[in-house]
């Protein structure tokens, strides 16, 4: 019993943590392809910039959340993602944007979108240093222990805060997506935009409002994962390099240009990374007395260990272009 | 005044011209058809019209005001539709929200719109919820047309509609040209299939070389035997 509230503690809710933030992550991802047709590279760098906004924030006024019951970074999330919004259009305006007027190929635009990584990452560390921080500043950080109601589970199931913030934040921002997309005027231009550029342009949509409303959800989508990301851990400046690899695997895993593919590709990814790392000799332990005497469990029975787990998406990246280059949903083929 | 007016217009891709000096003018009873062979600059020309090509040289005007040059989304503003030739449907989207994008700029309109679109293409109705996409050739130009009609244009510019369609459905798509004119919408198309489409015309354009070769009714020009000889296949 102790080794199934392992498993759900290591796995089900580890899992559900980092599918989380690839999911928000590759959604950002894959609306900026549908609308400008070029992988941002950049993208992940703004969950970091989003954090670090949060993280200033929150030093300027600390404990200001106590006030309202929820940690301070949080409340300082909503304002974040504002700016974050902001720096998306700024950049696009600043770099994408003459590069599209002047009908420059797809791939100088990603190429350029890479120029403003190593710019937003020589930028962030500037301000904040190289080291890890933590978001919580003279506030510390609410575990729940639940203790569950069996005489043999004598391990609680652990869950902190912000993870619980984090999964009913993305429930919220799918349904809010999907009633976005798909009953509102500027949802439907997306999607057509996304579909057809030329004819809605001619339908008379205004495809440069449309470019807007795509780096306004992105950036503070970004900004959102960013932060739950860090008050889950830390916030590092080299967050975004972890988080790059498997968020471009979930959005091609799901297809590109497909926000429920992105949803779907996030958890794949996160499962994925933690199924492989988990140790199942824990799991097979109780069941030791079965087996034939010859069998001796392993001490560690994991696919990867711990320190390769960013191979995982890397495998899955390379098997989905290889049996099947438009991903789960059918995505736009690169 | 012309409903349209086109006058000496030169234009192209990137600072080519490909259109040396086309005169071109259309009233509201009008159905204008511009035939001619491939390369002669005719899907130009309607694209220049509709801001999609770029024009050098000359004017365009709508109701006498000059709209050369202008963005789509503005010349939709000012009465007119274009339905291009291919990729001219959203795929991936329902039939009717492929309506609901014809009437983008004019959202309060979208109710009554539907109304009359699906009563003017009845398979439409039916087939509302499903991904235009998957719908035939046929269908799929239905919706085509009835996108562009959602704004009430007054001047409706066709690229060659009835291309890769069968001879029953070319003349479904002919016949609800000429009833969209009746109701008081200036139509511009260009046609590979051209006899049939100057049977329907009341103006026709032929076009070569990016210039004006014949310019006369539709009627003259089937019966011209110079232009039945080079451009409609004897």
């Amino acid at each position: 019993m102790n080794e199934l509230v392992f498993f759900i503690n290591k796995v089900l809710i580890s899992g559900a943590v980092s599918g989380s933030i690839y999911a928000i992550g590759a959604v950002g991802v894959t609306l900026v392809f549908s609308i400008m047709r070029f992988a941002h590279f950049a993208h992940a760098d703004q969950m970091t910039f989003g954090a670090l906004i949060v993280f200033f924030l929150t030093a300027l006024f600390p404990g200001s959340g106590a006030a309202l019951g929820i940690p301070t970074p949080l409340l300082m999330l909503p304002l974040a993602m504002a700016v974050t919004a902001l720096l998306a259009i700024g950049i696009d305006k600043t770099f994408y944007k003459p590069l599209r007027e002047h009908g420059v190929k797809p791939i100088v635009i990603v190429i350029a979108s890479l120029g403003v990584t190593l710019m937003l990452q020589g930028l962030i560390r500037l301000f904040s240093g190289t080291s890890s921080r933590s978001m919580y500043i003279e506030e510390t950080k609410a575990i729940f222990r639940l203790d569950l109601p069996f005489d043999l589970a004598a391990r609680p199931l652990v869950i902190t805060e912000p993870q619980i913030t984090l999964i009913v934040f993305t429930l919220l921002a799918v349904i809010g997506l999907h009633l976005f997309l798909n009953r509102t005027r500027t949802g439907k231009a997306m999607r057509a935009m996304s579909d057809n550029v030329d004819l809605a342009r001619v339908s008379g949509i205004d495809t440069n409002k449309v470019v807007m409303v795509t780096w306004v959800l992105a950036g503070s989508l970004a900004a959102a994962a960013g932060t739950f990301l860090s008050m889950d851990v830390s916030l590092s400046p080299d967050l975004s390099f972890f988080l790059l690899l498997p968020i471009f695997a979930a959005a091609i895993v799901g297809g590109v240009g497909h926000p429920y593919g992105a949803i779907a590709g996030g958890y794949l990814v996160g499962y994925a990374e933690t199924l492989s790392v988990f140790n199942w000799t824990i799991l097979l332990r109780p069941l030791n007395n079965w087996f034939p005497e010859w069998v001796e469990l392993p001490r560690n029975l994991s696919l990867v260990g711990t320190e390769y787990k960013i191979v995982v998406p890397f495998f899955i990246l390379v098997a989905v272009l290889i049996w099947r280059p438009t991903g789960i949903f059918k995505g736009k083929v690169i | 005044m012309s409903l349209l007016n086109a006058t000496q217009v030169e234009g192209g891709y990137g600072g080519m011209n490909i259109l040396k000096g086309v005169d071109m003018a259309i009233d509201k009873e009008d159905i204008g058809v511009i035939v001619g062979p491939n390369g002669a600059g005719k899907s130009t020309m309607l694209k220049a019209i509709f801001g999609l090509v770029q024009v050098n040289g000359g004017d365009i005007q709508l109701r006498g005001q000059s709209i050369a040059n202008l963005a789509p989304n503005k010349l939709v503003e000012l009465g007119m539709g274009f339905i291009p030739q291919e990729k001219n449907i959203f795929p991936s989207m329902s039939v009717e929200e492929n309506l609901e994008m014809g009437a983008y700029i004019k959202p309060h309109t979208t109710k009554r719109m539907l109304e009359k679109i699906y009563s003017f293409f009845p398979p439409l109705l039916e087939k509302r919820k499903q991904p235009a996409g998957e719908l035939s050739g046929g269908q799929r130009q239905m919706v085509a047309m009835g996108r562009a009609l959602m704004t009430e244009p007054t001047l409706l510019l066709l690229d060659e509609p009835t291309a890769g369609l069968s001879p029953l459905y070319m003349q479904e798509i002919f016949d609800r040209i000429v009833e969209i004119n009746k109701a008081g919408v200036g139509v511009l198309m260009v046609e590979q299939n051209a006899k049939q489409a100057l049977e329907i015309a009341t103006q026709g354009f032929v076009l070569a070389s990016g210039q004006n070769l014949y310019t006369d009714s539709g009627h003259n020009l089937l019966n011209n035997p110079e232009v039945a000889k080079s451009f409609l296949g004897g």
